[in-house]
């Protein structure tokens, strides 16, 4: 049995019927980073022998018969950004370069406690600020489809971990797309939950009204499985929804669409989009339709606004969020020669400790907070985005789920966008809306461009309805046959 | 709105605490002037009598039973700090000499 190809399902089953043992499944996983990421930098860091503690720790309490979590063996990798105690996080910045923390986020801690192993920790954007995993202060993770170009980020290296088959899954965050446009970019299965469905304590905030962590997985029932371990409440993160997890496994079970009204996003259809992603995305709501979905038009007027309300709340909270990097409790420290002062310090070390992306935006969020245009520029945008969340109400009236293309082209060279900071923002244009508002939405492979690179099809559902996200993620994966590897 | 200079940057750089190099202030200020005109586009939609809106759920005051729960150690707390003396943060001068 090949488990590198071996869904993530199958290879739960597997352990706890003892087919197979979780150290045989963890160390082909670790072979296969070992043979492919030299080239493909997934990876920031890769643990081996806590993976294998906790692979025989599984293989151990089978055998004495204690019940296993429900993802008990299966290797899992996580972003860099959502910390580990005793293994090293560094949001892909040189600022928190070796930073161990003394604690876990409770995403990690939910992992442990399903009977996950944590395999390592994976590559992004410095502190998730970008859509290419290129702006890593490690060096660009690589697209496994064709390693000149990018695999989307922020969360790239997750993304590429699951496509390559490095992992059966992956953690990564969305903030602004950082988990759809790299799956779609990579061919793979990635959800952002609703806002508060899954807690954020211990995930390192890049704009705390807007990050979410989510699943990676190559099929949607694995992502699923994922989504119901990393989910659920949490006393810690006061932001946290206390209510239910979705019925999402049981949704990835059932799939069926009949009668299901699929809203598609007029101001998100055409303009702007690559041929072979308006021709997937078409071709996939017909699919859809044959499997016995209505397809409908909605209208969301303010979306077209979204790209610029989001490139002023985001910048404001992260220049926020990034002051507490000071020098001071951890990470790095430079030029504190005795004589310095502590604001020189703190002024050197972030000038070196930060790359140019996180400083463009650190300055843009302080110029939009500043007095004088704090109302023009950030209270502004907040009103911005209560009329997008407006339109995703009217929307959602007529619509139980919401489809647009991910992204508006496939993966595109390294080094193509990187100083062009516009152009690459617009790769978000469709993924934003659904963080503004607080709304879960899915990303799903549908289809290849002329390249041979993958497209991907984006839901979006009411918020702690991300079940739904699964029915119709179930229904077009059935319906697509999706086969193609890179 | 203004046109975003060099003079604006190294300002917004000294509140950021950021010591930016020469290269860097031109850089930044020729493309933070090109991404304000772009998010400028908020001021097009009319929503004077739009309630602003901070985050996307609606909870504010979330309380939990006033108990001691375990925290981190002084070591643990300390384990990342990039000077320590008598479990303590060192920090570089606060104080001017004068």
């Amino acid at each position: 049995m090949t488990f590198t190809s071996t869904t993530a399902v199958d290879l739960a089953a597997g352990i706890a019927a003892g087919d197979f043992s979780a150290r045989e499944v963890t160390t082909a996983f670790l072979d296969r980073i070992a043979e492919t990421d030299g080239e493909l930098n997934a990876f920031l860091a890769v643990d081996t022998p806590g993976a294998l503690a906790t692979a025989d720790a599984v293989d151990a309490a089978r055998a004495a018969g204690e019940p296993l979590g429900p993802l008990a063996g299966v290797p899992v990798a996580v972003k860099d950004v959502i910390t580990t105690e005793g293994l090293a996080t560094t949001c892909g910045s040189r600022i928190l370069e070796g930073w161990v923390p003394p604690y876990d986020a409770t995403v990690t801690a939910n992992l442990r406690r399903a009977g996950a192993v944590i395999i390592g920790k994976t590559n992004m954007d410095e502190f998730a600020m970008g859509s290419s995993t290129e702006n890593s202060a490690f060096g660009p993770a690589r697209n496994p489809w064709d390693t000149n170009l990018i695999p989307g980020g922020s969360s790239g290296g997750s993304a590429v971990a699951v496509a390559a088959r490095q992992a059966p899954l992956s953690i990564g965050t969305d903030t602004g797309g950082s988990i759809r446009q790299p799956a779609a970019m990579t061919g793979v299965v990635g959800v952002k939950p609703t806002y508060g469905g899954v807690s954020r304590y211990g995930l390192v905030a890049l704009a705390s009204s807007l990050d979410q962590a989510g699943p990676f997985a190559t099929t949607v029932a694995d992502a699923a499985a994922l989504h119901a371990v990393m989910a659920g409440h949490d006393p810690k993160d006061s932001t946290s929804i206390d209510a239910p997890v979705p019925p999402v496994v049981a949704a990835a079970a059932n799939g069926d669409v009949t009668g299901m009204r699929i809203g598609v996003v007029k101001q998100l259809t055409g303009e702007g989009f690559q041929r072979e992603v308006r021709e997937h995305f078409q071709k996939s709501l017909d699919l859809l339709a044959a499997a016995g979905a209505e397809i409908v038009e909605v209208s969301c007027p303010h979306f077209e606004y979204a790209l610029a309300a989001y490139y002023l709340i985001l910048p404001s909270e992260c220049s926020s969020n990034l002051a507490k990097f000071d020098a001071i409790r951890y990470g790095l420290r430079v030029g504190d020669d005795g004589e310095r002062s502590v604001e020189q310090v703190m002024a050197m070390t972030r000038e070196a400790g930060f790359g140019p992306e996180v400083k463009r935006r650190i300055m843009l969020g302080t110029y939009a907070l500043s007095s004088g245009y704090y109302d023009a520029y950030y209270g502004q945008a907040q009103k911005v985005r209560t009329l997008i969340a407006r339109d995703f109400a009217q929307a959602f009236e007529v619509a139980d789920v919401l489809a647009t293309p991910t992204a508006p082209t496939t993966a595109f060279p390294i080094g193509e966008k990187v100083d062009d900071p516009l152009s690459m923002y617009l790769q978000d244009i469709a993924t934003i809306p659904a963080n503004l508002a607080g709304v879960p939405g899915m990303s799903l492979p549908v289809g290849l461009d002329d390249k041979g690179l993958p497209v991907g099809l984006q839901f979006m559902a009411p918020a702690m309805a991300d079940d739904r996200l699964y029915t119709t993620g179930a229904a077009l994966e059935a319906a697509v046959g999706w086969e193609a590897r890179p | 709105m203004p046109a975003i200079s060099r003079d604006d940057v190294a300002h917004l750089a000294r509140l950021a605490r950021l010591e930016l190099t020469d290269d860097e202030l031109g850089h930044y200020a020729e493309q933070l002037d090109v991404i304000l005109g772009a998010v400028q586009r908020v001021s097009e939609v009319a929503a004077d009598d739009v309630e602003p809106m901070s985050h996307p759920v609606a909870i504010s005051n979330v309380f939990r039973p006033d108990r001691l729960i375990p925290g981190l150690t002084p070591e643990q707390a300390l384990s990342g700090a990039p000077a320590v003396e008598d479990e303590r943060f060192r920090v570089p001068r606060i104080l001017d000499e004068e």
